[in-house]
């Protein structure tokens, strides 16, 4: 019977309902001006393979293009080659391929099995920054070395590297920005571990050229043996939590964090059917109650799949070609295999990409520390989904309906309480929202003896 | 009623050794989370033991009895992570069987949990450890617990473990000292139920570290030393595993230098077998 229904649509969240999502990621905005310069969420695709990485930050800057700047620690000099400015575009279908998700079954007919079509809807948010300004060589006095200085699409780009961090710390605010107060202090364990700073701003002239009304996403190859994200910077500025969605492509398995623990977010529970409706802020809570039970220092993995296809698709998987303009380098080694068609391979064809979504609410108590990752061999599929199913709604005559409906009221029960669980909601709040699905009282046990 | 009479464990840590780590491991699955299969730690018991009961047969070895590979078992159980069903067996089977055959003067060279990991890393994708997987309450648990049991039972304070976490401390301490970083830093960094069953079950393990004290704590100090040029100098993950493995060979070497008589286990000579079930008194 079961395998009769088919799921009828299928509802994604993405970045939309991460609350206040502004901008952000691993490095911190410098601004000039107060206003909106603080890091609520961001995302960053991770695109690794042995020691080559690649990294596309995409924010969400919203304040004037004149005041913005960012930050960023890189493991050695990046050269212009190594530098790209994507297009969030790309980021976006990401985020649609691989958000969490609300598939909705039918029921059947009890007394006469239909099966169902079934469709399926998604959508999403992101965004990019930056802005710009000169240097000056008073850096040498101040123990700051101006390694490189480009010009890259809308972004004047310099690297820094710097013998101590109160020199950087001065050399930028006398290059006419706003440090946050701590920046020094955050400064300093990059300096010491000899890494150097990528520092981009907005290049006007150039910004107005590209036509666009955003920022886009800064793209840097390099390589490292170091997989890691530096958060650090980013909680200078920060009033309070940050969120941060990481992208991991790899080629063999899902990626963790070594230094923190990773867990998966629940899934594949059925919710009452009035949560199509208020999906967003459904998940918003299930993962606030996740990070919560976690003491707030876990990252959670909301979604792991090969990239050669989906059950069910939330958006179709990515080509080669996204993938690549993503950073994604060994796709024309030949080994690619089958490779996804511009509308996907949705049921097979495996591809040597693993997608890892891993989402991170972090703060400086609870994550002291950078976050450091592995590649691991796991080959298992995993999807943050959520069910709905719907009552029969035609006209109930045979014998098999009777069932069906002392069936129903269990499950409306079952339902309301699982998504009381997940969400920490009131039952009695979920059960007014349930309207006619809402169960009714239970009964006493006695009444269940003599039937 | 005692439910660990003192003459039993006092006969032999590895009984009290056995209960924290499969403590640990039902505490995993019922409420630290543990993402690992159910079927996992029997089917890695149940390899070691049978590895070990084959192995005994066929060398013709004396009987070691089965506290030993059931400590091994519990600690791959607990480290190993895999997503293939024949992975945990060959790892069990590996592990045991490094006892048998890689032996040097009548010592075996490899603690066998941290022999079954290595290889079982180096020849598969498919296994990996996840070293934060406790999460920081759980490894805070196992803390108290552990040093605990260091105050009050002598297996708990090996000199190899205290060697080893001071050199740990004072390098990463150093570590976070230098680079200008506060000291929750390197609380997360301790923070790991990895490092506990390190320091407390495999680098500790008196059957294949250095016969005499001055021998243990230059060992200690050394796989210390290395991981941590592995970790931060190269950025190698799993670094202690690592340092062990490549390290455990030099132990025949250091006890030609600081020579004292080999290590037996309090029950080793008289056990044939698992020791009977002794009731409380």
């Amino acid at each position: 019977m079961l395998a009769r229904c088919r799921h009828l649509f299928l509802i994604t969240t993405a970045m939309a309902l991460i609350p206040g999502a502004a901008q952000a990621f691993c490095g911190f905005y410098v601004g000039k001006a107060d206003a909106s310069l603080f890091n609520d969420a961001s995302q960053v695709v991770l695109v690794r393979d042995g020691d080559r990485t690649v990294v596309t930050m995409s924010n969400d800057y919203k304040g004037e293009l004149t005041d913005f700047a960012l930050v960023v620690p890189v493991p050695s000099v990046i050269t212009k080659d190594q530098i790209h400015i994507g297009d969030r575009k790309y980021i976006e279908r990401l985020d649609a391929y691989s958000a969490p998700r609300l598939v909705e079954y039918h029921d059947p007919d009890p007394c006469a099995a239909v099966a169902f079509a079934r469709s399926r809807e998604a959508k999403m948010a992101a965004a990019p920054a930056a802005v710009g300004r000169d240097l000056q060589e008073r850096a040498s006095a101040l123990g700051v070395t101006v390694e490189a200085k480009y010009t890259v699409g809308e972004y004047d780009i310099l690297i820094l590297s710097a013998k101590e961090s109160a020199g950087l710390e001065t050399w930028l605010r006398e290059s006419g920005y706003r440090i946050p107060p701590k920046a020094s202090a955050a400064l300093a364990p990059y300096i010491r571990q000899d890494m150097k700073f990528f520092v981009a701003k907005v290049n006007l002239k150039n910004q107005k050229a590209t036509g666009f009304s955003y920022l886009r996403p800064i793209q840097i190859a390099y390589e490292s043996p170091k997989f890691m994200l530096p958060i650090k910077l980013g909680m200078a500025n920060a009033r309070g939590p940050q969120d941060l969605v990481v992208y991991a492509l790899t080629r063999r398995g899902r990626v963790e964090s070594t230094n923190y623990r990773t867990i998966m977010m629940p899934t594949g529970m059925d919710v009452p059917v009035f949560v199509k409706g208020e999906f967003s802020s459904f998940y918003k809570s299930v993962f606030e109650r996740m990070h919560e039970k976690e003491n707030s220092r876990a990252i959670l993995t909301e979604y792991v799949w090969n990239m050669g296809w989906c059950d069910p698709c939330a958006a179709d998987p990515l080509t080669h070609e996204e993938l690549r303009q993503l950073g994604v380098f060994w796709l024309d080694e030949g080994t690619a295999g089958s490779a996804p068609g511009p509308r996907g391979a949705r049921f097979g064809g495996a591809v040597p990409v693993t997608l890892t979504r891993l989402h991170v609410r972090y703060d400086a108590s609870h994550f002291p520390e950078d976050l450091m990752f592995q590649e691991t061999g796991d080959g298992q599929n995993f999807q943050a989904r959520y069910v709905l199913r719907h009552a029969f709604q035609g006209s109930l005559q045979c014998p098999q309906a009777e069932p069906y409906r002392a069936s129903l009221d269990a499950r409306h029960q079952a339902e309301a309480r699982t998504l009381s669980d997940l969400t920490g909601w009131q039952l009695a709040s979920i059960h007014q929202k349930m309207g006619k699905d809402a169960p009714g009282p239970e009964q006493p046990w006695y009444k269940r003896i003599w039937r | 009623m005692r439910f660990f009479p003192a003459h039993l464990y006092a006969r032999d840590p590895r009984l009290l050794q056995i209960f924290f780590l499969g403590s640990f491991l039902a505490a995993g699955f019922i409420g630290l989370g543990f993402q690992l299969p159910l079927w996992q730690p029997p089917l890695i018991i149940a390899t070691a033991l049978g590895a070990q009961w084959s192995l005994t047969r066929f060398t013709r070895a004396p009987p070691a009895g089965f506290l030993s590979p059931l400590i091994s078992a519990l600690g791959l159980s607990l480290l190993l992570r895999t997503d293939v069903v024949w992975i945990p067996v060959l790892t069990a089977i590996a592990a045991i069987a490094s006892k048998f055959l890689i032996r040097v003067r009548g010592k075996h060279v490899f603690n066998p949990t941290n022999f079954g990991l290595a290889l079982a890393m180096l020849v598969t994708p498919h296994a990996w450890c996840s070293p934060s997987q406790w999460g920081e309450n759980g490894a805070l648990i196992a803390w108290i617990a552990i040093l605990g049991l260091a105050v009050s039972h002598r297996a708990f304070r090996s000199d190899v473990s205290l060697a080893f976490l001071a050199s740990w401390l004072a390098l990463k301490g150093g570590r976070v000292l230098y680079l200008g970083q506060k000291l929750p830093v390197l609380a997360h960094q301790f923070s790991s139920g990895s490092l506990i069953l390190f320091a407390f079950f495999m680098i500790s393990d008196p059957k294949t570290t250095p016969d005499s004290r001055a021998g243990r704590v230059l060992y200690a100090a050394m796989v210390a030393g290395f991981a941590f040029y592995l970790q931060h100098g190269l950025w190698k993950q799993n670094a202690l595993i690592w340092s062990l493995f490549l390290l455990s060979p030099l132990v025949p070497l250091i006890d030609r230098i600081f020579k004292a008589p080999p290590y037996h286990w309090p029950t080793e000579r008289t056990a044939s077998c698992l020791p009977a079930v002794v009731t409380s008194s």
